[in-house]
């Protein structure tokens, strides 16, 4: 059985739901505002002949139809990157400032923790952290070629991770974009769901857990932590943001998606979930032709 | 002081001293070596740096980190490379120059159409120099749209407009890409009509 017909009591319209999850997806660059404007970037595009369809609700993000985002100039100067559309709704949830502390979890391959640099003018410190070392030198790679000079590389357990190597003991902000399911990425990757087992959901949501939990202790308290998979799960979505706002100092605050979206679910099989979860944000693929994903903005209280 | 603030150790990054006088790893360059030398050989404005550290991890290569954090410390990475130093010849590194070298104003090679191409890819290729030898900033004209452009005849555009590729090793009438194999690419030549 396809696992994503668990999902269908969830959505509105289950036609144009399963109907999208078959159709690939463009490939999307984002702007790196740390060496280039978007005009510039366009123009260096319209230079080179490369066709591209701006994306309404963001100047910074642009649609390549026909092309492979890597092979053109504006790509060599690393005044792009290749960033699915949906992926750049967190940091604008994150709303990172410029001279801030933020810790990004879960940062490899590094196009949210990129996009954090830029955000910030490549001023004050974002922490990329992840467990795997092939994945953090994607990351390296990746900063490096589009010039960030505010990163943090760090290697550790996102579960218990230490500040003590950094010289500061909070930070302001921190994101979580954790190892999900990865249902949403159908579109892009089709045999995604060949691995899919309901053990393998309850197994990462423990997982995602810890990493959260661990952000709401590590950030400030009237500071920001943002959750967000690419699952459509709410073992992993809602049932992560419920835990922590059981065990950890911590509320949901909503924030405008600047993509259409649908609230978080408040109930799910026999569970239910905090009525605030309601100030969450399901992204389904036929909302706004993406990805699937779900994004959750917590103030940290104590 | 443990023995770690006095050796360089590879797995671990430590702040460069403010001048030579400062120094107490032995071979470790110091911030105003590595600034001097983006002012004397490329023309870079020392403010630039202001607002940055340096550190060093492994012997001789440099990082510039946008912030400040405690020396030694352990990390996988801290800002970005910019430099390989405890060499004859320092060398800036391709990200420093595509992130610092629009603040050159010398010992800047433009070129353009298939020339930019080529040094892309990572061929050397026979070029006129008039200027000295060594590490170049390769530079052409990108995304300035129609108004920008160089006309036929070489009039230089402004500076600013004028954006870096890479690193060039200029000897022997010929300059040589150093453009690193992950970031080569083939590109077309952009017109310059």
């Amino acid at each position: 059985m396809n696992p994503l017909e668990r999902y269908a009591p969830l959505v509105d319209d289950t036609d144009a739901f399963f109907e999208a999850c078959e159709r690939p997806l463009p490939s999307v660059v984002r702007v790196n505002t740390i060496k280039a404007d978007p005009e510039r970037a366009r123009r260096a595009l319209d230079d080179e002949g490369v066709v591209y369809e701006p994306v309404d609700w963001h100047d910074g993000l642009l649609r390549l139809p026909d092309a492979s985002p890597g092979t053109n100039w504006p790509y060599f100067h690393g005044w792009l990157h290749g960033q699915e559309e949906v992926s750049a709704v967190p940091a604008l949830a994150l709303d990172p400032q410029p001279g801030e502390k933020v810790w990004d979890s879960c940062a490899a391959p590094g196009s949210k923790t990129t996009q954090l640099s830029a955000m910030m003018d490549d001023r004050g410190v974002v922490v990329g952290n992840d467990n795997n070392l092939g994945r953090l030198s994607s990351l390296r790679h990746n900063a490096e070629r589009l010039g960030v000079t505010n990163l943090v590389v760090t290697k550790q357990d996102g579960r218990n991770f230490s500040l003590k190597p950094l010289g500061f003991d909070e930070f302001d902000r921190a994101i979580v974009d954790a190892p999900c399911s990865c249902e949403g990425t159908i579109r892009k990757n089709p045999d995604t769901l060949d691995q899919w087992t309901l053990e393998h959901v309850h197994s990462v949501a423990a997982v995602q857990k810890g990493i959260l939990s661990r952000a709401v202790q590590a950030t400030k308290p009237g500071g920001t932590v943002v959750y967000s998979t690419c699952t459509f799960a709410p073992e992993e979505n809602e049932a992560v943001v419920d835990h922590v706002l059981d065990t950890e100092e911590c509320k949901v605050v909503d924030f405008d998606c600047p993509l259409d979206s649908v609230s978080g679910v408040t109930e799910w099989e026999d569970d239910s979930y905090d009525s605030s979860v309601t100030d969450t944000h399901r992204i389904y693929p036929h909302l706004n032709d993406t990805g699937g994903f779900y994004c959750a903005k917590l103030e940290v209280t104590a | 002081m443990s023995d770690d603030e006095r050796e360089n150790v590879g797995q671990q990054f430590g702040r460069l001293p403010a001048t030579p006088a400062d120094r107490e790893v032995e071979g470790r360059a110091s911030r105003e070596e590595v600034i001097d030398f983006f002012a004397e050989r490329f023309g870079i404005d020392p403010a630039v740096f202001a607002e940055f550290t340096f550190w060093e991890k492994g012997k001789g290569k440099i990082w510039i980190f946008a912030d400040d954090a405690p020396t030694p410390i352990r990390v996988e990475g801290l800002g970005m490379t910019v430099l390989r130093t405890r060499q004859e010849h320092w060398k800036p590194t391709q990200s420093a120059i595509q992130r610092f070298g629009r603040h050159a104003t010398k010992n800047v090679i433009e070129i353009d159409g298939e020339a930019a191409a080529a040094f892309v890819r990572g061929e050397d290729q026979e070029l006129d120099w008039d200027g000295d030898w060594g590490y170049l900033i390769a530079a052409h004209t990108v995304g300035v749209g129609p108004e920008g452009r160089p006309v036929r005849d070489g009039t230089a555009v402004e500076r600013g407009e004028r954006e870096p590729i890479g690193v060039g090793l200029y000897v022997y009438g010929e300059l040589r890409s150093t453009v690193p194999k992950g970031n080569q690419e083939s590109l077309s030549p952009l017109s310059t009509d």
